[in-house]
C-alpha cells in the first residue's frame, strides 16, 4: 500500500474517484503475499499490482465495476478451480482471493 | 482529516499501524485502526458494532505487535469462539500491518558497503552505515544510505541497540579487530536476526580467538555469527558480494537451504 499512496494522492487531488485492490488471501502457490495492493482510478489508471501479471486487467475491470455500482466493496477470487479461471487464471495454479473497494474512508 | 488521510499520514511516517477491513458480512468496507505512537496505543474507527470492535481490536493490537497480516472470522457481536460461531452469520475481517522496514546496521565505510547498502535498499531496508573514521564515514560516499554515523560500535549498540530485532541484521565488514570484535559483542546482546561479518577464513580463524579472549565462546553466539559473509555464489565484486550477503539474510530468515529450485522438490512459497 505505501507505494501506491503518491498515485492515491495525485488522483484524489484531481477530483479522480479511486479504487484500492488488496490480496487478503493466497492458496496454494500466489506470486503475491497478503496486503499486496493495487489502486484503480475512474479513468482506469493502474498503481501498483496483486499478482504477476496475471489478473490484473480483471481486477481493472472490477474495481471500475464497484465504483460505477457505488458498491461498498466485495470479495473477488481468481484461481485455477474458478469458472474464469481458463480467462483470466492464476498460471501458478494458486488461488488469489482479493477485497476491492472504493477509497471513501 | 478522514480515517484514510490519518492511515496515509501514519504509513507515510513509518509509524506501526494495523488496518482492520470488514471484507464479509455485515457493514463491509467498515474500518478500525490500531496505533502505536511510542507508547500508547490507540484505536480509531469501528467495524459497525461496539462489541465487535472491543474484541477485534484486542486482536487487531496482537497482530500489530506480531507483525502479522491476515483474516479472521467474528460473530456479528464481536463472538470469536467457534461455539458461538454456529449458527450466526459471520463478519469477515481483513487485518493488514504495516511495520517500519527492517533495519540493516552496516559496519565499516568500505566499497563493500557501498553496493550493500543499494542491495539493501532494493530488499526494502532503512539503512545504517557506522564506522569510527569520520573521514570515511560520510553522507557523500554513502548517498543511498538513510543515515550515516560516526561512532564506535560499543556506544552505538548501548544507545540502539534495543531497537534491533529478528527482521533486523548486522553486517561487520571493517576486517580490524579493534572495531569488528566491539560490534560483534554488541550485536549479540541483542535479538537482532542476523549477524555476518566479512573476512577470509584465516582473517574467521584469528578473529574467533580474539572473541574467546573477550569470552564470546558458547556454541549459541557462535552459531549466530555468520562468517565468512554470505552464501557462496563464486562472485568476487562488491556487487556480487552483497547479493551473495543479502540471500543468506533471506536464507536465514526463511531456513530454506539456498538451492536452486530446479535441484529440490515441494511448495515454493511455504
Amino acid at each position: 500500500m505505501r507505494e501506491i499512496l503518491d498515485d492515491i494522492d495525485r488522483w484524489r487531488a484531481n477530483g479522480k474517484k479511486v479504487a484500492v485492490a488488496r490480496v487478503v488471501k493466497i492458496e496454494g502457490s500466489g506470486p503475491r503475499d497478503p496486503g499486496a495492493a493495487m489502486a484503480v482510478n475512474e479513468d482506469g489508471e493502474v498503481a501498483g499490482s496483486v499478482s504477476g501479471g496475471c489478473v490484473e486487467g480483471a481486477v481493472v475491470s472490477e474495481a471500475l465495476a464497484i465504483l460505477a455500482e457505488h458498491s461498498p466493496g466485495r470479495m473477488v477470487s481468481f484461481g485455477y478451480s474458478d469458472d474464469e479461471a481458463f480467462a483470466v487464471g492464476l498460471t501458478c495454479g494458486g488461488t488469489i482471493r482479493l477485497f476491492i473497494e472504493p477509497l471513501a474512508w | 482529516m478522514s480515517l484514510y488521510e490519518r492511515f496515509r499520514d501514519l504509513v507515510r511516517t513509518e509509524t506501526p499501524v494495523a488496518l482492520a477491513t470488514v471484507i464479509d458480512g455485515p457493514n463491509v468496507g467498515a474500518k478500525l485502526m490500531v496505533v502505536r505512537e511510542g507508547t500508547t496505543e490507540t484505536v480509531e474507527g469501528s467495524l459497525g458494532n461496539p462489541d465487535l470492535d472491543r474484541v477485534a481490536a484486542r486482536d487487531v493490537a496482537g497482530e500489530l505487535e506480531a507483525g502479522r497480516t491476515g483474516v479472521r472470522h467474528y460473530g456479528p457481536e464481536g463472538q470469536a469462539t467457534p461455539e458461538d460461531l454456529v449458527d450466526t452469520p459471520t463478519v469477515s475481517v481483513f487485518i493488514e500491518t504495516f511495520a517500519p522496514p527492517p533495519q540493516m546496521w552496516i559496519f565499516g565505510a568500505v566499497d563493500f558497503t557501498a553496493a550493500l547498502g543499494r542491495v539493501a535498499k532494493v530488499l526494502g531496508y532503512r539503512v545504517t552505515v557506522c564506522d569510527a573514521r569520520e573521514i570515511f564515514a560520510t553522507k557523500r560516499r554513502f548517498p543511498m544510505a538513510d543515515e550515516v554515523i560516526v561512532s564506535w560500535p560499543a556506544p552505538m549498540f548501548e544507545r540502539r541497540g534495543h531497537t534491533l530485532g529478528p527482521r533486523d541484521a548486522v553486517c561487520i565488514l571493517t576486517h580490524d579487530p579493534k572495531f569488528d570484535v566491539p560490534a560483534i559483542q554488541g550485536a549479540l546482546a541483542t535479538s537482532v536476526g542476523y549477524i555476518g561479518v566479512m573476512g577470509s577464513r584465516k582473517t574467521h580463524n584469528k578473529r574467533l580467538e580474539r572473541l574467546a579472549e573477550v569470552g564470546v565462546s558458547s556454541a549459541r553466539d557462535l552459531e549466530r555469527i555468520m562468517s565468512p559473509i554470505g552464501l557462496d555464489l563464486g562472485g568476487r565484486t562488491p556487487e556480487e558480494t552483497a547479493v551473495a550477503i543479502c540471500a543468506e539474510i533471506i536464507a536465514r530468515r526463511t531456513g530454506h537451504g539456498a538451492t536452486s529450485l530446479k535441484n529440490t522438490s515441494g511448495s515454493i512459497h511455504s
